[in-house]
């Protein structure tokens, strides 16, 4: 499939789940900042969930197929979605073709960054390990750079049984809960023992609102003043996706995608893995608040997000042997479905005769 | 210096994890950090996604789900932590860096020598003296953190950064000396440039530089620089890599 950029909306870039490998030679991992709604998407498309996609932020893109044919699908915020000027669902796979005009406006409720996701995923070159867009050193994506009008985009191969993954839905339960009055949860460290009692209490008690200086690089934020004990200068060491530095004067910013790989700040805590999209998904003016867990707990939470794509991708596999398969696309001549239980382990297996 | 009598294990959220080994800038204490990324390197610890040695400490990342009992996890790093030595290696491996000094490629060549009361020439000879240490990458894809310059070149940054700095601009800030490896803004005082790409993402090694690693700029003239340039272009430079031995200076 062949797309072509009329508009290409505020910031529209590349992502896949990120360049990771390289941090320890200074370079930022960048990726979705959103990777549990990226997955969703891509497993709607029929795609590997950490295919690239097209990440959008608060204002989308308007696109025309020029070529081919492909499902696509849009999750994370919601945001206005239109084909051909008619009103099209989030969080489900929709065939379309040559002629088709797919426009996302802006935001009509909750989050601010949206994937769009495409069936055999974005065919742009793999740069150390990864398509996605790294702005600041211009690396990845479409040259290292946000999508222009005129672009064209190129899907790759498709994956196999990709046709019978049309009108698949991500279920209610399993989209990702964003409301935006749930604390973020944190696990205290690496540096806490930087600040005072009082400057922790500060932070797991007080609300923080996102300043304006919000990005794919960290989010600022804006409110009472965390105490250190000596100073927020220590000597520059790594920083974690989701890292909660606090520079000399005492406001947090959340570290994100983009992030220096190194820095010099103390970072009092680190965000819960899952609840790091929870606080990407949301805008300049918004408030936050955080809630201290353990490490144990953290990890519990990592691996319910886990579980949900486990699943999606069984109930992918249950959607695509159903019985009823439309006839166009690629020809399918006979499918068997059977399932295996493998060391405990519950399969369910399609084979399919491909030509 | 400050070294940890026991290496500290920092909890930094659900998937990372840092040891740190003391609270000064040391090579005793950066060889600890690069002698524990060996040994996970070679261990067969299953889950972890990289290392990322800093000055004086290791980040740990992994996939909390791979990695089996935290706290066993935890164990095992620690207990490897506790088996480095900060045993200083003479040897190791030096990258020579060929710098074109002055003129156009080093602008600011006259405020250090003004700065410094020194010569062009002696700056360029006392820069290209020793052997510079690579403690740590960070701040910009490729950009390593030098140990070693002679402190009568410190020159404070410029008052007014420059808005671009060329990629392979050699330049100091106070104590420090280092190579900028994509162009980006920076008050750094520029002395020269290298042709060599430090960061080249299109590249079988993207990044020239590791840490652990030693580095010596040799300096060069304009029509050596050219030609180093278009071997670079092309690709068929390759980098002086040498052996450093206990006994070479």
């Amino acid at each position: 499939m062949i797309l072509e950029v009329q508009t290409p909306g505020l910031l529209t870039t590349v992502q896949d789940l990120g360049r990771w490998g390289y941090q320890g030679k200074g370079m930022p991992v960048a990726g979705a900042m959103d990777p549990h709604a990226l997955q969703i998407g891509n497993i709607l498309v029929g795609n590997n969930p950490q295919e690239a996609a097209l990440e959008i932020t608060a204002m989308g893109p308007k696109l025309i197929v020029t070529e081919g044919e492909g499902l696509i699908a849009l999750v994370g915020a919601e945001l206005g979605f239109n084909i051909n000027g008619v009103a099209a669902p989030m969080w489900q796979s929709i065939r379309i073709k040559s002629g088709d005009e797919i426009l996302v406006a802006s935001p009509k409720g909750r989050g601010c960054r949206a994937y769009l996701c495409l069936s055999g995923g974005i065919d742009v070159p793999v740069v150390m390990g990864s398509k996605s867009t790294y702005l600041r050193a211009k690396v990845g994506g479409l040259e290292g750079r946000p999508l222009k009008a005129q672009d064209t985009l190129s899907t790759g191969p498709l994956k196999p049984l990709t046709w019978q993954t049309a009108d698949f839905q991500c279920p209610e339960h399993l989209r990702p809960d964003r409301s935006e009055d749930s604390p973020l949860r944190v696990v205290l460290g690496p540096q806490d023992d930087a600040f005072t009692e009082k400057g922790i209490k500060t932070f797991l008690e007080s609300e923080y609102t996102i300043t304006n200086e919000a990005d794919r690089m960290g989010y600022r934020l804006e409110g009472e003043t965390i105490e250190h004990k000596s100073g927020a200068d220590i000597i520059s060491d790594a920083i974690p996706l989701g890292a909660i530095q606090v520079p000399g004067h005492g406001k947090p910013i959340c570290m994100l995608a983009d992030r220096q790989t190194t820095g010099g700040y103390a970072k009092i805590a680190v965000l819960c893995t899952p609840d790091i999209a929870n606080l990407a998904q949301r805008m300049p003016g918004q408030k936050v608040r955080f809630k201290s867990i353990t490490l144990e707990e953290s990890i519990a939470v990592v691996k319910v997000g886990r579980e949900q794509i486990d699943e999606l991708l069984r109930l992918r596999a249950s959607y695509r042997t159903r019985k009823v398969f439309p006839g166009e696309g690629t020809v399918r001549k006979e499918a068997y479905r059977m399932r295996l239980k493998i060391q405990e382990v519950t399969y369910d297996v399609t084979v399919e005769e491909v030509d | 210096m400050a070294e940890y009598l026991e290496p500290k294990i920092m909890c930094a959220g659900d998937s990372a994890v840092v040891i740190e080994f003391g609270d000064s800038i040391d090579m005793k204490i950066n060889a600890r950090v690069q002698q524990l990324r060996r040994y996970i390197e070679n261990s067969h610890l299953y889950g972890i996604i990289e290392l990322v040695p800093t000055y004086r400490s290791l980040a740990i990342y992994f996939d909390p789900l791979a990695v089996g009992d935290i706290g066993l996890f935890f164990e095992k790093l620690k207990s490897m932590a506790q088996r480095t030595k900060g045993e200083v290696s003479k040897g190791g491996l030096v990258i020579v860096i060929p710098v074109c000094y002055g003129e156009k490629f080093g602008p600011d060549m006259e405020n250090v020598a003004s700065h410094t009361g020194i010569s062009e020439e002696e700056i360029i000879r006392r820069h290209t003296a020793p052997d510079y240490y690579c403690y740590m990458l960070g701040f910009t894809p490729g950009f390593s953190y030098l140990g070693g310059m002679d402190e009568s070149l410190a020159t404070p940054r410029l008052k007014e950064p420059r808005k671009v700095i060329p990629a392979g601009s050699v330049g100091i800030a106070g104590k420090q000396t280092g190579i900028y490896p994509i162009d980006s803004p920076g008050g750094w005082q520029l002395i020269g440039r290298t042709p060599l790409r430090l960061f080249d993402p299109q590249g079988e090694q993207p990044f020239l530089i590791d840490a652990g690693m030693w580095v010596r700029f040799k300096g060069i003239g304009k029509e050596e620089y050219d030609e180093i340039a278009s071997e670079v272009a092309s690709r068929t430079y390759k980098p002086e890599i040498l052996q450093k031995s206990g006994d070479v200076a």
